[in-house]
């Protein structure tokens, strides 16, 4: 299979359903870059570079360059989808949908519901999340959390490209409005990715690794910092499960349950902020459902509850790393009940 | 031309804030290509009339607030030029202490609300800093600084009719580089940018921001315009933007003639040189040495902050509330 990175994994999926479907649209801030110029056309191909290509493919009446007004582009996403078009909307930094929160939570996600069950909204809005880039503290947050929060909205964090490309299509392909969140530091790793079009089912968590002493949750970036924790601690003898939900909604429960019964020692990271983020929501899950086979206490790996900052060592210290985890699976598995 | 008027001494200081800035930029870009800046940033190069036009008119309790190609608009208004070096190295003595970086540069003391990252950010926030100034009963103005992108987001729309229906002592400076990233405005703007305030009963004026002395001179109207408690005022600013969108933007959606020419035709310092020799306001030599002063300040400041620490790891969760 061939070797790809994130970035094109992502690229071939709308190159696939732009083709599959003359509905799908791609808009955006600059999702071509250069309009209306005197250079180079596709000038840019989004701000990470994940759509290039698509103009020239598909051309300027499907691949639009929005004006800088994300409620107008965001909404009108959002009326296009329930009248018949299957829109992918760009929005650079996850940050930058606090510009048009109304448009995704009021109306995309409850349309459905609203309305009796009578509106399919097929909207996919992609962003990128997460802090790493020194861009401190609008242009770095992990906000799947409040988009987990709405009933209505789905919620996708890939990890690998493998599954950037198979959750995106499925994504393009799914009848509700899903929130596509790729973590700008993964965009260059590489991994196997295959040449035609598959699909990752939603709310089915991936077993990354296995082991019986803990499981370990985590997403996106972080499950390369966890699988990294469970290579330490395999050294030192304690084996990992490492699972990864990659959909936070709808949320595979049965394998999160499962793992955690089997391992009885559950660490959950979370590159977000931690109250009302994705590990206290996992961990209340677990300790309502699976606390007779709790071994520990759940841990929690996440970021503090401050904004992101700026200089490189406090923005180090910020995100949760391979150390942290480990830290914490070794805690569980010292922990014994008095 | 009013802005011949101006003393020796305010000429002195708009050259030395456009040098400033120039040279400010400069350098940025030049550390930014090093890899010694940790972030990204946005300069203003070729836009410095724009910022320092509009300033200069402004006092300590004045407000502005600004964007994400904010340097400029924060040297012409007064903050620390060091501080804000050691900031962008994101270093403890930055001026927000290295929390905030580039886009969120901001100095209270000086009237100056923040850089922002967020595209629109800056005109709700001015309004409101108007709205302190009007129902405080003082005679401060204050300034949205925003882009030919930022014109076309809602909360700028929703500001400028705010501002307008409560004569909120603010002016919208819209400074029109032609670009939104790597989109030419006249793909995405509709109409006149102008014709937006006139729809809505508000003053405007367009001018060219190569050209200090014509923002200077349009800025001071509607800086007085708001202190006579007049309301707003619309400032349509045409600059070339010099350097691409971000440090590291290949810029390649504009022709290398096109880039050319804007540096060659479209300079103010040269324009400011030139205008101030001919009229005998001041010596080119003054202006020279002026050009020297800035080069060293600006050396020292890249060297203060390259040797500055870094912040202390305990500030990471400091001042997120006042208490808590
Ligand atoms: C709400 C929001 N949307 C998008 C962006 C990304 N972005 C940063 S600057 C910029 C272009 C702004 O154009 P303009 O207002 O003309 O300012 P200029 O960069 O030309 O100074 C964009 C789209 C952002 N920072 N915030
Ligand atoms: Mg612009």
């Amino acid at each position: 299979m061939a070797q790809k990175s994130f970035r094109q994994a992502l690229n071939e999926a709308l190159h696939h359903e732009m083709r599959r479907d003359p509905n799908v649209i791609v808009l955006g801030e600059d999702v071509a870059g250069g309009s209306g110029a005197s250079g180079q056309k596709d000038a840019w191909g989004g701000a990470f570079g994940v759509t290039k290509g698509l103009l020239g493919a598909f051309g300027p009446a499907r691949v639009r360059d929005t004006p800088i007004t994300e409620s107008a582009f965001v909404g009108a996403a959002a009326g296009a989808a329930m009248t018949g078009l299957r829109p992918v909307a760009e929005i650079m930094f996850v940050d930058f949908l606090g510009v048009c929160f109304d448009q995704i939570f009021n109306q995309a996600a409850k349309f459905r519901y609203m309305f009796g069950g009578k509106a399919v909204t097929p909207l996919v809005i992609r962003a990128t999340y997460g802090a790493g880039t020194r861009s401190a503290s609008q242009h770095s947050q992990a906000l799947y959390p409040i988009f987990t929060h709405v009933p209505g909205l789905k919620v996708v964090i890939p990890s690998s490209p493998y599954d950037a490309k198979g959750l995106l299509i499925q994504a393009i392909r799914d009848n509700d409005p899903v929130i596509f969140l790729e973590n700008k530091v993964l965009y260059d790793t590489v991994g196997e990715v295959p040449d035609g079009a598959y699909t990752v089912p939603f709310g089915e968590a991936h077993i990354v690794r296995e082991g019986g002493d803990a499981t370990i949750v985590a997403l996106g970036r972080m499950v390369h910092f966890a699988r990294e924790a469970a290579e330490i601690l395999a050294a030192e003898g304690i084996d990992c499960t490492v699972l990864d939900p990659r959909t936070t909604s709808p949320l595979d429960e049965d394998t999160l349950l499962e793992m955690a019964e089997e391992t009885g020692r559950v660490v959950i990271v979370d590159e977000a902020n931690p109250r009302c983020g994705m590990a206290a929501d996992i961990s209340s899950i677990i300790a309502e459902k699976a606390f007779g086979a709790l071994k520990a206490p759940i841990m929690k790996v996440t970021a503090p509850h401050t904004p992101v900052p700026y200089a490189p060592n406090l923005e180090a210290a910020y995100i949760p790393d391979a150390k942290r985890i480990a830290d914490a699976v070794r805690k569980a598995v010292a922990f014994k009940r008095s | 031309m009013t802005g011949l008027q101006l003393s020796r001494e305010e000429l002195l200081k708009a050259y030395r804030l456009m040098r400033m800035i120039r040279v400010f930029e400069d350098r940025v870009s030049a550390e930014m290509a090093s890899g010694d800046i940790p972030g990204n940033t946005h300069l203003y190069a070729g836009q410095e009339a724009s910022a320092v036009g509009i300033c200069l008119h402004l006092s300590e309790s004045d407000r502005i607030a600004s964007t994400h190609r904010g340097h400029g608009h924060c040297i012409a208004k007064g903050c620390d030029v060091d501080g804000m070096m050691a900031e962008i190295f994101g270093k403890d003595t930055g001026i927000c202490r290295g929390k905030g970086g580039s886009m969120h540069i901001a100095d209270l003391s000086k009237g100056m609300l923040g850089a922002n990252g967020i595209v629109g950010g800056a005109p709700p926030i001015a309004c409101g800093a108007a709205l302190t100034s009007q129902i405080l009963g003082r005679n401060d103005v204050s300034v949205a600084f925003t882009g030919d992108g930022g014109i076309n987001q809602g909360t700028t729309a929703e500001s400028m009719n705010l501002a307008q229906v409560w004569k909120l002592p603010v002016i919208f400076a819209v400074e029109d580089n032609g670009f939104g990233e790597a989109t030419a405005s006249s793909f995405v703007v509709a109409g006149e940018i102008t014709k937006r305030a006139e729809a809505l009963g508000m003053a405007f004026a367009k001018v060219d921001g190569v050209d200090f002395f014509a923002v200077h001179e349009a800025a001071g109207e509607a800086v007085e315009r708001a202190r006579r408690g007049e309301g707003p005022t619309l400032l349509h600013i045409e600059t070339p933007r010099y350097y691409g969108h971000f440090s590291g933007d290949p810029d390649n959606y504009r022709t290398a003639e096109e880039k050319a020419a804007m540096r060659r035709d479209r300079d103010c310092l040269p324009r400011f040189r030139r205008r101030v020799d001919e009229a005998k306001l001041l010596g080119l030599d003054e202006l020279d040495k002026i050009d020297a002063e800035v080069q060293a300040a600006i050396d020292q400041a890249v060297s203060a902050a390259r040797s500055a620490p870094q912040p202390a790891l305990s500030s990471l969760t400091t001042d997120v509330y006042v208490r808590y």
